[in-house]
């Protein structure tokens, strides 16, 4: 580890608190992540000295507003690796960003009886627009099934994909077990039969380097907030030939390149995408969480956080009663899991009475909660921020509960 | 039998003797449903789910010389704690003291910072539950 968890964690305001009388120990990062003060300030900045509209005001606040927000599309690019930053579309979040493949790529070029490939491990954000779609179209939905670890079989993968299989949406890290999943494979073998390939990033783009030229992924999407940054905000990134092919997503402001009664023309790429005021002081923030992300590097994180995992897991498995969920052998800093003879619910309540944070239940990923049997888990997800000391407190709470129901 | 209102006032004091310390007021809440009456296993099904939980709750009622008589139950330990409050606080009562009675323990408790506003939500759909079972039996008298 080449940084100070403490220099990080003085970053980050919000941790240093007390609930239920109790230091905080933040373990709902898969949720949404605490935000740094320099992204803080950056919000604050906006609103106090910049606050005006983009792209089209003729005075000093507009011109220094839309030159921010832009820099912010060119950090995102840089971020994943785009070709070019018009490939980079600001979204509500990667709900939004799946949603709006789904309506504009979907319905012009996805029509009955072709195929839409997802996992059984998809967020319910990655299911339900493709259900609508196929619902609307006639297309089919195909679902990869995964083995006991929570890993996607892709042998069986492989034998669904065929010249009907029009579009792969899967998730590159799972929320809820926390797989990382074999993306470039995927993407190749779609790419094989003719297929585009979008990734959910929402929880691997804060954990992996992503580099979408790399991966050859037609689609990226990503939320801010899991990336340190503001609740609000995401990003759809697609190659400049597809984007360019697909009908704009909603009507009005940004999208309009000249409208008279009798005919719209649209703008070009992003603008086209991008709708009405966009959430201007977010998108300005969000520049700040990328810089503080890649001041760490995305390997330092990435053996920090596995390193909380590992230890996690060291102290956990050993006792009695305490049951893993998704064990795959490729994972980001997500450890689910249920004791035996208790409801997810009161063990989350329980560690929340000790002032540690998780989340409990289904994470938005009921059909994989179906397939492995169980209602729920309790879900802690690690950041940059946690520390060791954390873990260890996670682990007495989990062992005294775990005593409690299993003498 | 102390009426309602006493018996609220004693589970006031009894969490104001647990004090501030949510640990042992939700092992505390947790204890007191293993105390409940055993639920009947064939009762246990869609119908007498109550809508409005976030965790499942099982909740029955019926006629018992002329009060009215609750099973509950749920799959969490919390929830079943906290239903076996509403339970001790409502069973064996004649359906009028039910129907007037105004519950006001919950909060007094700080029900909220406990289990959090929504599934403080949970509980109210419980006690709408209790309230029209004990016009139902009403209903039933009157008839």
């Amino acid at each position: 580890m080449n940084f100070s968890i403490d220099d990080i964690r003085k970053q980050f305001p919000v941790l240093h608190q007390e609930v239920h009388g109790k230091p905080l120990v933040y373990f709902d990062n898969a949720a949404t992540t605490q935000k740094p003060s320099s992204v803080i300030d950056a919000l604050e900045g906006y609103y106090l000295h910049d606050n005006s509209n983009i792209h089209r005001g003729a005075h000093a606040l507009a011109d220094r507003a839309t030159r921010y927000f832009e820099e912010t599309r060119e950090a995102v690019q840089h971020f994943i690796n785009a070709k070019e930053s018009e490939e980079i579309i600001f979204t509500k979040g990667t709900t939004e960003s799946i949603n709006l493949v789904a309506y504009t790529f979907g319905r012009k070029f996805i029509q009955a009886g072709d195929e839409i490939i997802i996992s059984t491990l998809e967020h319910h954000s990655n299911i339900v627009p493709w259900q609508m779609l196929c619902e609307e179209t006639g297309a089919l939905l195909k679902i990869i099934p995964i083995n006991e670890a929570g890993e996607i079989l892709f042998e069986e993968f492989e034998k669904l994909l065929s010249p009907k299989t029009k579009l792969v949406s899967v998730v590159h890290a799972s929320n809820a077990l926390g797989t990382i999943n074999p993306v470039k494979e995927i993407i190749q073998a779609s790419h094989e039969v003719g297929a585009k390939v979008l990734l959910d990033g929402a929880q691997s783009s804060s954990h992996l380097e992503i580099d979408v030229q790399d991966l050859d992924c037609d689609f990226f999407a990503l939320s801010a907030h899991k990336l340190y940054g503001p609740t609000g905000l995401g990003v759809l990134y697609g190659k400049r030939e597809i984007l360019e092919e697909m009908p704009p997503f909603q009507g009005g402001g940004e999208m309009i390149k000249e409208v008279t009664f009798e005919k719209t023309t649209f703008n070009e790429i992003p603008f086209k995408f991008e709708a009405g005021t966009p959430n201007i002081g977010d998108v300005i923030a969000f520049k700040q969480a990328i810089a503080f992300i890649n001041s760490l590097g995305k390997t330092a994180i990435k053996a920090h956080e596995d390193d909380l995992l590992a230890y996690a897991n060291e102290l956990l498995l050993p006792v009695k009663g305490f049951i893993p969920v998704g064990t795959a052998a490729s994972k980001v800093s997500v450890l689910s899991f249920n004791i035996n003879g208790m409801h997810p619910f009161d063990v989350g309540v329980m560690l929340d009475a000790k002032g540690i944070a998780v989340r409990t239940g289904h994470h938005c990923t009921q059909p994989l909660m179906k397939r492995l049997g169980i209602e729920g888990t309790v879900r802690a997800s690690f950041a940059v921020y946690n520390s060791k000391l954390e873990i260890e407190k996670l682990a007495e709470g989990v062992s005294q509960l775990a005593r409690i129901k299993n003498k | 039998m102390s009426s309602i209102q006493d018996v609220q006032e004693e589970i006031i004091s009894e969490f104001e003797i647990l004090g501030d310390d949510k640990e042992s007021t939700i092992f505390y809440i947790m204890e007191l449903g293993g105390n409940m009456e055993e639920f009947p296993e064939n009762e246990r099904i869609e119908e007498n789910i109550i809508k409005g939980c976030q965790s499942k709750v099982w909740l029955i009622a019926e006629e018992k010389e002329g009060k009215v008589h609750y099973q509950a139950d749920s799959n969490t330990d919390i929830t079943k704690g906290l239903i076996s409050l509403l339970i001790r606080v409502l069973n064996d009562r004649s359906p009028q003291e039910i129907i007037d009675s105004e519950l006001d323990f919950i909060p007094k408790i700080g029900m909220g910072s406990i289990i959090g506003s929504q599934r403080s939500n949970g509980l109210a759909a419980m006690i709408k539950q209790m309230k029209l079972y004990a016009l139902a039996v009403q209903a039933k008298q009157n008839a």
